[in-house]
């Protein structure tokens, strides 16, 4: 039921009573569906967006171009698994175009991430290449701008 | 002579806005949950003020025609065919107006003569009866019950109907109420006016925001095309409130009438308005589709909300307000909008704001987050709990 992920997705602490409402169908069928929704893993995970910066907190963000050897049978998929395995790596994507996976690792300082290029991800057999890129400021994450300056406008009374 | 006394006539005749007398009240109080506002919560979609912003680069600043860009006004006649199946000339047929509420001045001013009376269904939206006025006509109030869905009836509009009797003035989806007509009841209306013989201005603004159904355009009814001045704009269903871009569609004498009355006082809508509003009407249909299931989501909530208070409500099919009985509470609208306000800061407008019909009743607009609107719910609730 798409509207109902969608309503999850943006804004997950919608109680059951709430999008019952919202959906015009009953709160049982709404729970059941979100209980089957988590056990398919349709829906992976409820998480927060949090601006770091604002929060204070020193993250190194790496975007990493891996080029790479794809293997009998498995293609990309083995070498990915042993990338995405590591707990430094935020996400990975194969990729088509220049390059085959799209690596990004977040680390507390850059020499932490740097490493992790040097003696972890380059070391894996068949990794023939990798770019890493720095990031320097997060602007939107996951469809939300993070410092979004639009504020609500409008009169408190209009017509 | 005092100056007040050099105003008008006509001008001193008419009340002040009940919403603007209220919106006095709510600027005193901060911290303000507000269901009193009557236009969209969502900022203009991003493609739209783009495209403004890229319209000014390119030097769109001057005058456009007196009727609006040609390319906006072929673009409003394809949008009326596609969706209504009515076409209109976009040379000679669509007027551009700065806002609907324009048009609608526009309208009253092109067809009334002094003394001329127009037939308007209540409550209604602030300016109808005023603009009516304001032309020197004579607006007789049609009151509209909730028993009724707030719909008019065609045997009410038969005892109120006269040899004076020019025109008859609709708005559905309505503000305040959010009731709809379905196309019988329409059609029903139509005949009504056919047989007095009377022009029918449809505001239909809210056209886009109706839930549970199709909207069924005046004008496409049979022997409606033109014998109606259909008004409609972008603020409602592109979120285009502050570019105030309107139109009004009809046969080209009434359009030409409008047109003349509108050069010389406006001369033309802002160009940049314009060439953002061609952009919402090639581009922005899923954007507003997306804002429609929005408020239909919150349209539900608010009628679940007011069930659990205990307040008497009509379930609104349009438009983005529910319109809420406040009769058990024995307070007057005025009274419980301002006590309301006093004791859980919740801003709502007094049902006469709408004329004398909504007394009794409260405005609630929908176009508020979600959160918003459960907190205003609960405070609603504690505050009514005190009356009943």
């Amino acid at each position: 039921m798409r509207e109902l992920l969608e309503l999850l997705e943006k804004d997950h602490t919608l109680t059951v009573a709430q999008l019952a409402v919202m959906l015009d169908k009953p709160q049982d069928e709404i729970a059941a569906l979100i209980k089957q929704f988590e056990a398919d893993k349709t829906i992976v995970k409820y998480q927060t967006i949090v601006n770091w910066e604002k929060a204070g907190a020193d993250r190194v963000t790496a975007i990493i171009e891996v080029r790479i050897t794809p293997q009998r049978e498995v293609g990309f998929d083995a070498i990915a698994e042993r990338i995405y395995r590591f707990p430094e790596v935020r996400s990975l994507y194969l990729m088509s175009g220049a390059y085959d996976l799209l690596v990004i690792v977040e680390a507390k300082t850059l020499k932490e991430a740097a490493q992790f290029v040097s003696t972890k991800l380059s070391t894996i057999e068949g990794v023939i290449s990798t770019t890493t890129h720095f990031m320097l400021k997060q602007y939107k994450e996951a469809g939300v701008i993070l410092e979004d300056e639009e504020e609500d406008r409008r009169l408190v009374v209009s017509p | 002579m005092t100056w007040a006394e050099r105003i008008s006539p006509a001008v001193r005749a008419i009340p002040p806005s009940g919403i603007r007398r209220f919106f006095d009240i709510v600027a005193e109080t901060k911290g303000v949950v507000s269901l009193g506002v009557g236009e969209p919560d969502f900022v203009t979609p991003w493609h739209i003020r783009e495209s403004c912003v890229y319209g000014l680069q390119q030097g769109y600043t001057a005058y456009t025609s007196n009727y609006g860009l040609l390319e906006l006004r072929e673009e409003i006649a394809k949008n009326c065919a596609a969706s209504y199946g009515v076409n209109y000339d976009p040379r000679k047929e669509v007027l551009v107006t700065v806002g609907v509420s324009e048009a609608l001045d526009l309208a009253m001013r092109a067809i009334l003569s002094p003394g001329d009376e127009v037939l308007v269904p209540e409550p209604c939206y602030v300016s109808y009866k005023a603009c009516v006025s304001l032309a020197g006509g004579v607006p007789v109030t049609v009151p509209t019950r909730m028993a009724d869905c707030f719909r008019v009836t065609v045997s009410q509009l038969e005892e109120l109907v006269t040899p004076r009797t020019k025109a008859l003035l609709i708005g559905y989806p309505n503000n305040p109420t959010g009731a709809i007509m379905s196309k019988a009841e329409l059609e029903g209306i139509a005949a009504f006016a056919l047989k007095h013989d009377l022009i029918v201005i449809s505001d239909e603004i809210y056209a886009s925001l109706t839930y549970d159904g199709a909207h069924t355009c005046f004008a496409s009814l049979p022997g409606m095309r033109d014998r109606t001045i259909l008004l409609n704009g972008f603020s409602k269903a592109y979120a285009m409130t502050g570019w105030r871009i309107g139109y009004a569609l009809s046969n080209p004498d009434f359009i030409g009438a409008m047109t003349k009355i509108h050069q010389y006082t406006m001369l033309c809508a802002p160009i940049t308005a314009q060439v953002a509003a061609v952009e919402a009407l090639r581009h922005g249909q899923c954007n507003m589709l997306r804002m429609v299931e929005e408020y239909n989501r919150r349209r539900r909530l608010m009628v679940d909300g007011f069930k659990t208070i205990g307040l008497d409500c009509f379930e609104p099919k349009g438009a983005f307000y529910i319109f809420p009985s406040i009769k058990q509470t024995g307070l007057s609208s005025l009274a419980f909008a301002e006590e309301l306000l006093k004791a859980e800061k919740v801003a709502l407008v007094p049902g006469d704001a709408f004329g004398e019909s909504g007394e009794g009743f409260v405005r609630c607009s929908y176009a508020s987050s979600t959160a918003n609107l459960s907190e205003a719910l609960t405070r609603i609730g504690r505050f009514v709990k005190k009356y009943i």
